[in-house]
Formats: C-alpha cells, sequence, structure tokens
C-alpha cells in the first residue's frame, strides 16, 4: 500500500515523462493515432486504479506501455478490421506484471517529425505535438491559443486524419530530408516556447514545456547541434524573463536588473551552446543562442561585447536572411561604430519598406535618434512606435520615453 | 487525343462513394463511357484539405499544405503513382519541370 500523495505525485510523473512514448509506441505497432492515444488514457487510467494497491510499478514506462498495448489488442479483437493490426500486436502482448526484457525503443522520434511534416498546416503541427507528445489535452491545447476546444478539437482530428489519408510517413527523415525537416520540427518547438514567453497561466506553460520537449529532442539526437542550439536559445531568454516588465512596463536589456537573472539556466544555457558549437557545425539557432549568450555573460551593459554581436548578426543574416535580423545587427553596429553608422542601416532598412508597420522599425531609430541627442526626430519616431506597438507593457515604456526626452 | 476530366465540386456535402455509385445521373455516365469505350484511367481525388503542393525554388525543395491555389494556374495534367509514402510522392513530383514553372499538387487518391 502505497501512500495516496505519493502515487498521485508517481502518476503526474510518468504522465510527463512517459505520455509521448506510450503514445508514439502504440501509433508504431498499430498506425492508429486514435486507438494509441486512446489505449494510453486507458493506460494512465488503469494506474490511478491499480498503483494504490499494487504500489508503483519499478518501471512505470514500461508497465503504462505494456497496459496500452494489452488495451489496444483487446480493442482490435472486438473489431475485424482490427485482425491485420492484431498479428502485429500479438507477438508483443503480454501482462503487466512480467515486464518485458527487451527494452522499449524510444518512438517518439518518430512521433515528433511526423507530428511536424511541413504537409500539415502550422497550426495543426503545434497542436499535434502539444497533445500527442507533451500529453496537453484538447482543452488545454485550445485555451492556450485562445481557440475554442470543438476549433482545436477539429484541428487536431483533420491532422491526424490527412496524416493518414494522404500518406504522411511514420519515420524520422532519412539523412538527405534531415536538415530541412529537422528545421521545420524545431520551428514547431520554438513556436510554443515564445507563445508562453511573455505570458502568466496557462500560456506561461508553453514555455515549460517546450524546453521539456527540446530537451527531450537533444537526448534523442545527441550528434546534431541545432536541437541543442535552440535549447540553449530557450534557456538563456528563460533566464531573463522574469526581469523583462516591472509593474506591467517594458524594461530593456540595458535596463534589466542583472542580479537577478537566473545564473544556473544562463550556466546551462552556454554549456549546451558549447556543446553544440563543438561540433562545427553552424545554425541559426547556435547563432541565435550565441548572441544571447553574449548578453547575458556580460556583467554589465556597458561591457556588451556589440563588436561579436554585430558579427554573429552578420552570420545570421547569412543562415536565415529576414529584415527584422538586418535591424538587430543594425543596433548591434550603432552600438560597437557609433549611432550614425547605425542609424544609417536603419534608414537603408526603412526605404527598402519591408518592415512598414512593425513597431520595432521606429522603436529602434527612436532609440538611436535619442542617445544621438536628435530629441526633436526621436519624438516623431516614438509616437509612430506608440502608434503600432503591440502590447500594453510595451505602449508604457514608450509612453514613459517620450515623457523623458 | 486523350483527355483528363477534373472533376470539381466546392466540396460541401461530397456524397460518399457508395452515395456515388448509387446515383442514377452517375450511373448513367459511367454506363455511357463504357458503350463509349473512353475511360483510360481515373480516380476520385481526396478533398482539398488532403493536398500538399511541393515548389522547387533555386534549387530548394518548399513543402506547403493545402492545394496550389493560385488563380492564374490551371491543373495541365495529371499522373498517377504508386509510391510507398507521402515523401516519395513528394521526391517524384519535386523532379517534374512544373515544379519549378508553377506547382505540383499532390492528391492522394480516394480509395
Amino acid at each position: 500500500m502505497t501512500a495516496p500523495h505519493d502515487v498521485r505525485t508517481a502518476v503526474d510523473a510518468a504522465y510527463r515523462d512517459e505520455w509521448g512514448q506510450v503514445v508514439a509506441t502504440l501509433i508504431g505497432l498499430t498506425g492508429d493515432w486514435d486507438l494509441a492515444e486512446d489505449c494510453a488514457q486507458d493506460a494512465f487510467a488503469a494506474a490511478v486504479a491499480t498503483w494504490p494497491r499494487d504500489g508503483v510499478p519499478h518501471r512505470p514506462g514500461a508497465w503504462l506501455t505494456t497496459t496500452a498495448r494489452n488495451r489496444a489488442t483487446d480493442r482490435l479483437r472486438r473489431d475485424a478490421a482490427g485482425a491485420a493490426k492484431l498479428r502485429q500486436l500479438a507477438v508483443l502482448a503480454r501482462t503487466p506484471d512480467e515486464p518485458p526484457m527487451e527494452e522499449i525503443p524510444d518512438e517518439r522520434l518518430r512521433l515528433i517529425f511526423t507530428c511536424c511534416h511541413p504537409a500539415l498546416p502550422f497550426p495543426a503541427r503545434v497542436a499535434l505535438t502539444l497533445r500527442t507528445l507533451a500529453g496537453l489535452t484538447t482543452a488545454e491545447i485550445a485555451r492556450a491559443f485562445l481557440t475554442a476546444e470543438p476549433a482545436m478539437a477539429q484541428r487536431l482530428v483533420r491532422a491526424k486524419r490527412k496524416i493518414q489519408e494522404a500518406g504522411i510517413p511514420y519515420r524520422v527523415p532519412p539523412a538527405e530530408l534531415l536538415p530541412q525537416r529537422l528545421a521545420a520540427v524545431l520551428a514547431v518547438l520554438y513556436l510554443i516556447f515564445n507563445e508562453g514567453y511573455d505570458e502568466e497561466g496557462v500560456r506561461r506553460a508553453l514555455t515549460a514545456e517546450a524546453i521539456r520537449l527540446t530537451r527531450v529532442l537533444v537526448r534523442l539526437m545527441p550528434h546534431e547541434p541545432e536541437p541543442r542550439g535552440l535549447l540553449a536559445l530557450m534557456l538563456l531568454h528563460e533566464a531573463r524573463r522574469t526581469t523583462r516588465t516591472e509593474d506591467g512596463v517594458l524594461v530593456t536589456l540595458e535596463n534589466q536588473d542583472r542580479s537577478r537573472w537566473d545564473r544556473s539556466l544562463i550556466d546551462e544555457g552556454v554549456e549546451t551552446l558549447d556543446q553544440a558549437l563543438a561540433m562545427r557545425r553552424t545554425g541559426p539557432y547556435q547563432v541565435q543562442a550565441a548572441i544571447a549568450a553574449c548578453h547575458a555573460t556580460a556583467p554589465d551593459a556597458a561591457s556588451t561585447d556589440w563588436p561579436r554581436i554585430a558579427t554573429l548578426y552578420t552570420e545570421l543574416a547569412r543562415l536565415a536572411p529576414s529584415p527584422v535580423v538586418d535591424l538587430n545587427r543594425a543596433v548591434a553596429v550603432a552600438m560597437a561604430d557609433g549611432i550614425p553608422a547605425g542609424l544609417a542601416l536603419v534608414d537603408e532598412l526603412a526605404s527598402a519598406g519591408r518592415l512598414d508597420d512593425y513597431y520595432l522599425m521606429p522603436a529602434t531609430r527612436a532609440d538611436l535618434l535619442r542617445r544621438a541627442g536628435r530629441s526633436a526626430e526621436a519624438k516623431t519616431a516614438y509616437e509612430e512606435a506608440l502608434r503600432l506597438a503591440p502590447t500594453e507593457a510595451e505602449r508604457r515604456y514608450l509612453s514613459e520615453r517620450l515623457r523623458n526626452l | 487525343m486523350k483527355y483528363v476530366l477534373l472533376i470539381c465540386d466546392d466540396e460541401t456535402n461530397p456524397p460518399t462513394n457508395e452515395e456515388l455509385a448509387a446515383d442514377p445521373v452517375h450511373q448513367t455516365w459511367v454506363a455511357d463511357l463504357e458503350r463509349r469505350g473512353a475511360k483510360l484511367g481515373g480516380e476520385r481525388l481526396r478533398p482539398v484539405v488532403d493536398a500538399t503542393t511541393v515548389r522547387v525554388r533555386d534549387g530548394e525543395t518548399l513543402v506547403s499544405d493545402g492545394p496550389f491555389a493560385e488563380t492564374k494556374d490551371f491543373v495541365g495534367g495529371i499522373v498517377i503513382v504508386e509510391c510507398a509514402n507521402l515523401d516519395e510522392a513528394i521526391e517524384i513530383a519535386a523532379g517534374h519541370p512544373y515544379a519549378r514553372r508553377g506547382g505540383v499538387e499532390i492528391r492522394p487518391v480516394w480509395e
């Protein structure tokens, strides 16, 4: 007899750690995503029912997988069309008390590549990853993305149907497809992270989920540098999250209280980045993490290594060209080589017109003009930024700047 | 002369294969084709939600969800291929010259 509280903790921990693997294994065995989810659910219900009486099994993951597998066998037996699937399963069925002798292979890598297949709509990739791999409920995902639950449920149903009907393979892509497909997986994980980053409550949990899933990916693909790059980037951002606003006002990097940055996250981020860089295959996440590391390891704003950051942005612009990257590079150049050099780059970008309506464009110009002492022009730019700023915290920050000109 | 007929609708309340087979208008159409001996091959396609479009630009294969929807383009031909999975179909589609000129829409056959 185990104390109910301990069992609850054990089930919760197993849910967090094993859900994705149980689902992934069942999909691998049956090819049926709904059946896999249902049987995984049943296995966790069985754990809640029997673990208090029988104790928490030595290997909860193996117990859950075996139980889910047996559930699938039962269900398929009742279903005539399930006969073929059943034959594959029969060899593997056993009772949960006899732990499987073989190591259950980790199927989660196949699952994540399938969830993030480019033939699926991007929002569906995100939802499917959170549902099947992270084990969030449809209701939780709907709340996190401010969507009605039936709409989210339908998105998941359609995605699973497309996987089945369009013949999206359940596999880790072969080497020639890997760079592109891995980039798609990382994009999904980074989006999940960013969705939760500046939030509280249910949305905030997305950031933790993204870090957890990226850790799993790093473990499953130890020889790929970019998952490590992304993990490092997430950890370095997360380290300074709590200092990014104060009383609902945005606090810029320069003015953040560095003593409140999370040292252990920064250390882990830097170490993870070093492991990635040691593989000597650069990529956009590693470069972004390197930039974040420059900021996170500078003892104060004045000692930031701006020339190095400018070089890294040049590298990033080569690997993943975007006007936003160019804008960031302009700031780094301004800080490294002087405001006029940076302003010239910003004006060049402005005349190209690709960042119209992007509030950081006038906000950046305003900030550089303010530093150059050109208050009148700075005022106009701040006012324009204020009109375009998407969040209250940003608007408050800009208003304050405007007042202090 | 050979023709490819693309049977189109707006996909609201589409009939099932069984409903279609039971439809007298469809039965008449099938009988007519048989009488003429005109049918070389054809398949019903899954709806556009199941479509995948492949383009190759600057040597890079771009895969996107959904149909090839730019209205200035029209379907110029169909090829029926037997593949292991969608990735193989994407590979074949990417090799076609029209993947560079326009795009190749992959639609699974409704079996």
